[in-house]
């Protein structure tokens, strides 16, 4: 099979045109000698199936950074029939280098000029025809957003394919017909650096016309009010409170209304079913399985929503702007704006946040960053939230706990940040790109969406379906014991926990749930909707309310905020880290900072009242 | 050529050209890459508050960099 490489900056849509080009039926693949995963896909042509590998974004083939080496170890390891170079084509003043130095590693290739409708918007005119011979590369102008040039861009690939071998348009030593990895590279571009810089200028000066001063007048007014010193900051979390309150006011009715269609479909459809078995099995299939898998697949709605929203926050080009309104105060923390905005991707999920924390090169920044992250607020910790608000407190009071949780989370960050900063200091540049404002399209804020929620459907279930099965065994057994009592396994462990979660008001019950809450949140309300044998939320929200006190809920809230978000969480920071004893730290310090904050706010409520 | 002065001393609206750069390798080629090069003009949007990064273009490119690292670049006077 023919491999195609996708390579090109940062902030040029590869990914966009890697989902157009694949119908986005990506999977992760593992490759020789590289120690992370690309993303791959197959894809069609003419009858003809190739596959395409999707690599990290650079800056230069010759760069220092961790991903310019995962692409040079790729295409020294790997043989690639073609590379598809994108760049943007607004930004070919400084872009058609790394398609330089791709010519002058001989490799098989056509250059993408992605984006074409912002070059033509921003006054960039490019003549394709002329920058194609010059190049010595076949050259197409796209934009992969609304899919303009796809066409053309697999004609290219078609042409480029059939013919690499045999007649190349450049009269220099042709790619052997079966292709091979490239060797020597750095040696190779190190000895034509300094043709590098004269050869881009005769491009440009052949075939690009850039416009005099800057066109992009939308970009310049909003950027005078979203960065405004004073306005700035305000508008941003304005925006973000909004965000948030949006969700809630659509998602939760919607997974209120799951729920009780998913809870009538196990009454009505599946027991009736079930008669035959054993009780036990009963129990365990309609109790355990449908219960606690139902409570969780109600939550994905509101998953979906979310990530649908971050989508159009990232897309619109606001989030970069937010590491620039962050950074003076992040700097303050040992922290920069990209740990700002990778927090901020941890309210949907903490592992992808982690695993972003790669773009950083230094390892204290990049440790102390993955220190913080999770004590943001994830999604599958907000399934929790909202439940435990609307099960304990008028829907007013509750959306004020929320907003409290969201705040306990940030100070969270903070504090540690600043308890932390001097055993992990930095001195990390900070030079990011600012893209213009762009309109995101529906599409394609849909597919991310979809995708995360698929990942997120795909990454917990395992850890649900375990988590709720065991919580129910727990409180089944051994045989013939009354559910979840205290002589069930659960009540057994309850009892020998409850000297140290007594004082902050973690009754036996709730014990099992933060237990299994280690290993994901997602299993929490399954976990709880096992223990107290209902499914419907009201239902299982009165039942909780009949056994705990409000300022019980609220410091089983806090702890279930501030202590380790999930095993996998754990995990990626072992893997990215690559330290036990740093994987130790952070889940040491998160249970302690959780249960000392319990611990004030239940004994203090007690004192107080 | 008079004596350079650094970026981070231009102010917001002004343009000026890059004389030289004297970042170490890693954030040099960083620079370059995203159009800061010997002769490029680059102009100055905004500065933030509380010592807080640069606003700056160069070329087609807006970049946001934090007036250390912005100190490694020299402009012709």
């Amino acid at each position: 099979m023919n491999t195609i490489a996708l390579l090109g900056m940062p902030n040029t849509g590869k990914s966009t045109l890697f989902n157009q080009l694949t119908g986005s039926h990506a999977q992760i693949g593992n490759w020789p000698g590289l120690t992370v995963d690309l993303m791959q896909a197959q894809l069609r042509i003419d009858g003809q199936t190739l596959q395409l590998v999707d690599l990290p974004g650079i800056y230069d083939l010759r760069g220092h950074s961790d991903d310019e080496a995962v692409v040079r170890r790729f295409l020294e390891a790997t043989p690639v029939d073609l590379v598809l170079v994108v760049l943007n084509a607004s930004q070919l003043d400084r872009q058609l280098r790394l398609a330089l130095q791709v010519q002058q590693l001989q490799l098989p290739a056509v250059v993408v000029l992605n984006m074409a409708d912002e070059a033509r918007r921003f006054g960039v005119s490019i003549d394709s025809e002329t920058l194609s011979r010059e190049l010595g590369l076949p050259v197409v102008l796209m934009s992969a957003k609304y899919g303009r040039g796809l066409a053309a861009v697999q004609q290219a690939v078609r042409q480029r394919l059939q013919t690499s071998s045999s007649n190349d348009p450049r009269p220099e030593p042709e790619p052997a017909p079966v292709p091979v990895p490239v060797q020597q590279l750095e040696a190779r571009l190190a000895a034509r650096e300094a043709e590098l810089e004269p050869a881009q200028a005769a491009l440009l000066e052949a075939a690009v016309q850039l416009p005099a001063q800057w066109r992009d007048r939308w970009t310049r007014r909003l950027d005078a009010v979203l960065l405004h010193p004073l306005l700035g900051l305000p508008l941003f979390f304005a925006a973000m409170a909004l965000i948030f309150q949006l969700i809630y006011a659509i998602g939760v009715p919607i997974q209120e209304g799951l729920g009780a269609l998913l809870d009538a479909i196990g009454k009505q459809l599946i027991q009736p079913l079930l008669t035959p078995l054993p009780t036990f099995l009963q129990g365990f299939l309609l109790e355990g399985l449908w219960q606690g898998l139902g409570t969780v697949a109600a939550f994905l709605p509101v998953i979906a929503l979310f990530f649908l929203a971050m989508g159009v926050v990232e897309d619109s080009g606001y989030l970069s702007r937010a590491a620039y309104l962050m950074d003076a105060f992040m700097e303050r923390l040992g922290l920069d704006g990209r740990s700002f905005v990778l927090s901020l991707m941890g309210f949907g999920c903490n592992v992808p946040a982690i695993l972003g924390t790669r773009v950083m090169r230094d390892r204290g920044l990049r440790l102390l960053s993955m220190l913080v992250i999770p004590f943001s607020l994830c999604s599958a910790r907000l399934n929790v939230f909202l439940f435990m608000a609307a099960a304990f407190f008028p829907a007013r009071q509750g959306a004020l706990v929320i907003f409290g949780l969201y705040l306990m989370s940030f100070v969270a960050a903070v504090l540690t940040a600043l308890v932390f900063k001097g055993r992990f200091p930095s001195s990390e540049p900070l030079v990011l790109e600012l893209p213009p404002y762009r309109l995101p399209t529906l599409p394609q804020v849909l597919s991310r969406a979809w995708a995360e929620v698929k990942h997120f459907w795909f990454w917990s279930r395992r850890f649900i379906i375990f988590g709720v099965v065991a919580v129910w065994l727990l409180n089944n057994l051994p045989l013939g014991v009354e559910p979840a009592s205290s002589l069930s396994l659960s009540g057994r462990l309850g009892t020998l926990l409850a000297p140290v979660l007594d004082p902050i008001g973690i009754n036996p019950n709730l014990t099992v749930a933060l237990l299994f809450g280690f290993i994901a949140k997602e299993i929490v309300l399954g976990g709880l909707a096992v223990i107290y044998g209902q499914a419907d939320p009201v239902a299982l929200g009165q039942a909780i309310a009949a056994d705990v006190s409000w300022p019980q809920a609220v410091s089983f809230m806090l702890f279930t905020l501030l202590y380790t978000p999930c095993l996998s969480t754990v995990a990626v920071i072992r893997s990215e880290s690559k330290q036990l004893g740093f994987t130790a730290l952070s889940v040491g310090w998160s249970l302690l900072l959780a249960w000392l904050t319990s611990l004030v706010f239940f004994q203090g409520v007690r004192l107080l009242g | 050529m008079r004596t350079d002065r650094p970026l981070t001393d231009l102010r917001p609206g002004a343009t000026a050209v890059v004389a030289s750069l004297t970042a170490d390798p890693g954030l040099r080629q960083r620079l370059e890459a995203l159009g800061l090069r010997p002769g490029q003009p680059v102009q100055m949007l905004r500065r933030g508050w509380w010592s807080g990064p640069l606003h700056v273009r160069v070329g087609m490119t807006e970049l946001m960099m934090r007036r250390r690292d912005a100190a490694c670049v020299a402009l012709a006077a």
